[in-house]
């Protein structure tokens, strides 16, 4: 079945194309990359899914659901949620409150009985805290939870980030270079973290990242765009060897110069 | 000093500290700026002076009346300026603050520009009275603060974007934020009406909406202990000043600024007053004293 579909998406801003007539589908389970040069237009269809850019021409699915014309909170209701490449976290609280507020969806008491602090506000709260736990402890963060998230190291703050999306208990989650800024050891444990992730949620995870070691072990299946037009479409192997993509990352060979 | 006096100056500090708190939970937990709330105020003063004189509704009632439609006016104006980003809805704010003034001041029912005089006084705004509000109101703040809906509103400040990406309505808890704050803001008036004994609109300009909004940066944004110390403190502190009269606002406007440079932050800089930090800070006190003691006492023997 298709998580994801994206059909002919387009979007320009203004005379500047910068999603060309793009469609693939992710199928439940996968991990599926996203790579391109700079500029390919990578972010910007993580920001026409989670619909904080509204869609030129053509159509998002999500589990056969539309998402056009859906504000960006009732898209992360849905169970779509994502990180961003410039990390986006609650700066000034700590890596605890940072989850704990994110967990917010598993509790519904009204404003009136957080006032009254009685029937299932309690009950709640405690389930939310526990939850919190869970997921700082599952991501390594235990030991930093007091500190102010804009003082945790990058590595860590990109985690966190991880950490605040589980929180939603998504269906499908967008990680924008989740390994930026990590180092090869760093990145190899990212890797392994999210396979594990997604085996524990039964998540499908769609990443954006341009370290090749990474999307070359973890992904399912590749998709390359170049200046938002899409390049390619397939295995990890298949991606190495395409011609096209070796083309849009290093170039022509210049047969020129090796006349003189 | 007589008792009076200063009981006076306390309950005018209580009036403010109600309307500070609302605009605490708006400005310094959900981020946003408002420079009108002084009409929310002015309509919980008409409101509830005007039920209490003309129909004889007790004032208890009254107030809540004054503060409900306050509420009532503060959906309106959020759902058509809400939507609008960063400072556009602070300007928005000012300009309805100064609408709601002019409004008052041409109505004629109101009484005009005279506004409305011989309010009943007696036994409504009195210290005991105040005081148990205010307690009531900080009790109902902090609960919020410390429930999902404050963590919303806190995670707004912090960051709209990733607030939304974690699927908060933003635009409902901007609402929500306002309208208590302007229920808040709706009972410090018809409280201010009460103690006064007349109202008039020229009490609530753009100046009164400044100073409250001033109060709560210099008490610190995201504190509420911060605004209540904040709150009395500038409210005590022109009244001290009363001898050197010319230089009154001078001195004030000094005291603020060296707030705002040696304390960005503000007085509490989003820390909670509370007995734990106290206990935590004397002993860092007392440790600090030692190790300087110990120091003295090494540099003597050496």
């Amino acid at each position: 079945m298709n998580v994801l579909s994206l059909n002919n998406v387009t979007k320009r801003f203004g005379g500047l194309t910068a999603v060309d007539n793009v469609s693939f589908h992710i199928e439940q389970g996968e991990i599926f990359g996203l790579i391109g040069p700079n500029g390919a237009g990578k972010t910007t269809i993580f920001n026409l899914i989670t619909a904080i850019y509204s869609i030129t021409e053509g159509e998002i699915y999500f589990n056969d659901k539309k998402l056009q014309r859906k504000k960006p909170y009732e898209i992360a209701n849905m169970g779509v949620t994502r990180t961003f490449q410039n990390i986006r976290l609650f700066k000034k609280l700590t890596a605890y409150e940072n989850v704990l507020t994110a967990c917010h969806k598993s509790a519904d008491y009204n404003i009136f009985s957080s006032i009254m602090r009685i029937g299932k506000f309690k009950l709640q709260e405690r389930y939310l805290k526990n939850k919190t736990d869970g997921l700082l402890k599952l991501m390594g963060l235990w030991d930093y939870k007091d500190i102010v998230a804009s003082n945790l190291p990058y590595g860590l703050q990109r985690k966190l980030e991880i950490a605040r999306a589980l929180a939603l208990d998504p269906k499908l989650l967008l990680l924008d270079e989740p390994a930026a800024g990590m180092n090869p050891e760093e990145t190899i444990q990212l890797m392994e973290l999210i396979k594990e992730i997604r085996n524990k949620f039964d998540l499908t995870v769609l990443i954006i990242e341009h370290h090749m070691d990474l999307i070359m072990g973890v992904c399912d299946r590749i998709f390359v765009l170049n200046f938002g037009i899409p390049l390619a479409l397939g295995t990890p192997k298949e991606i190495q060897e395409n011609k096209k993509v070796i083309e849009a990352y290093l170039g022509k060979e210049e047969k020129t110069y090796a006349e003189d | 000093m007589s008792w009076d006096y200063v009981s006076g100056i306390l309950i005018l500090s209580g009036i403010n500290l109600m309307t500070v708190l609302g605009l605490s939970l708006l400005t310094g937990f959900t981020g946003l700026f408002s420079f009108g709330h002084a009409g929310f105020m002015a309509i919980g003063a008409y409101m509830a002076s005007s039920m209490t004189m003309k129909y004889g509704i007790p004032f208890f009632i009254a107030l809540l009346i004054g503060g409900v439609s306050a509420m009532l006016v503060s959906l309106v104006i959020g759902k058509l300026t809400l939507n609008l980003k960063g400072d556009y809805f602070c300007i928005a704010t000012l300009g309805f603050g100064e609408a709601t003034r002019l409004i008052l001041d041409n109505v004629q029912y109101f009484g005009g520009a005279r506004g409305l005089s011989s309010i009943p006084t007696q036994g409504t705004t009195t210290l005991f009275n105040v005081i148990i509000i205010n307690i009531v109101a900080v009790f109902v703040l902090v609960s919020i603060i410390r429930s999902r809906h404050g963590r919303n509103m806190v995670a707004i400040r912090e960051e709209e974007l990733a607030a939304q990406t974690i699927g908060i309505d933003v635009f409902k808890y901007k609402m929500m934020a306002l309208a208590i704050s302007a229920l808040y803001a709706g009972i410090s008036g018809g409280l201010l009406a009460h103690y006064l004994g007349y109202i008039q609109p020229i009490m609530f300009k753009m100046v009164k909406s400044t100073e409250l909004t001033i109060i709560v940066i210099f008490g610190g944004l995201g504190s509420v202990s911060g605004s209540v110390i904040g709150t009395i403190l500038l409210t005590f502190l022109p009244e001290i000043l009363r001898s050197f009269y010319n230089w009154r606002l001078v001195i004030y406007g000094a005291a603020v600024i060296l707030i705002m440079i040696t304390r960005p932050q503000g007085l509490m800089g989003g820390k909670e007053f509370s007995i734990k930090s106290i206990i935590k800070s004397a002993k860092k006190f007392i440790n600090f004293v030692r190790q300087r003691i110990g120091n003295k006492k090494e540099e003597v023997k050496s």
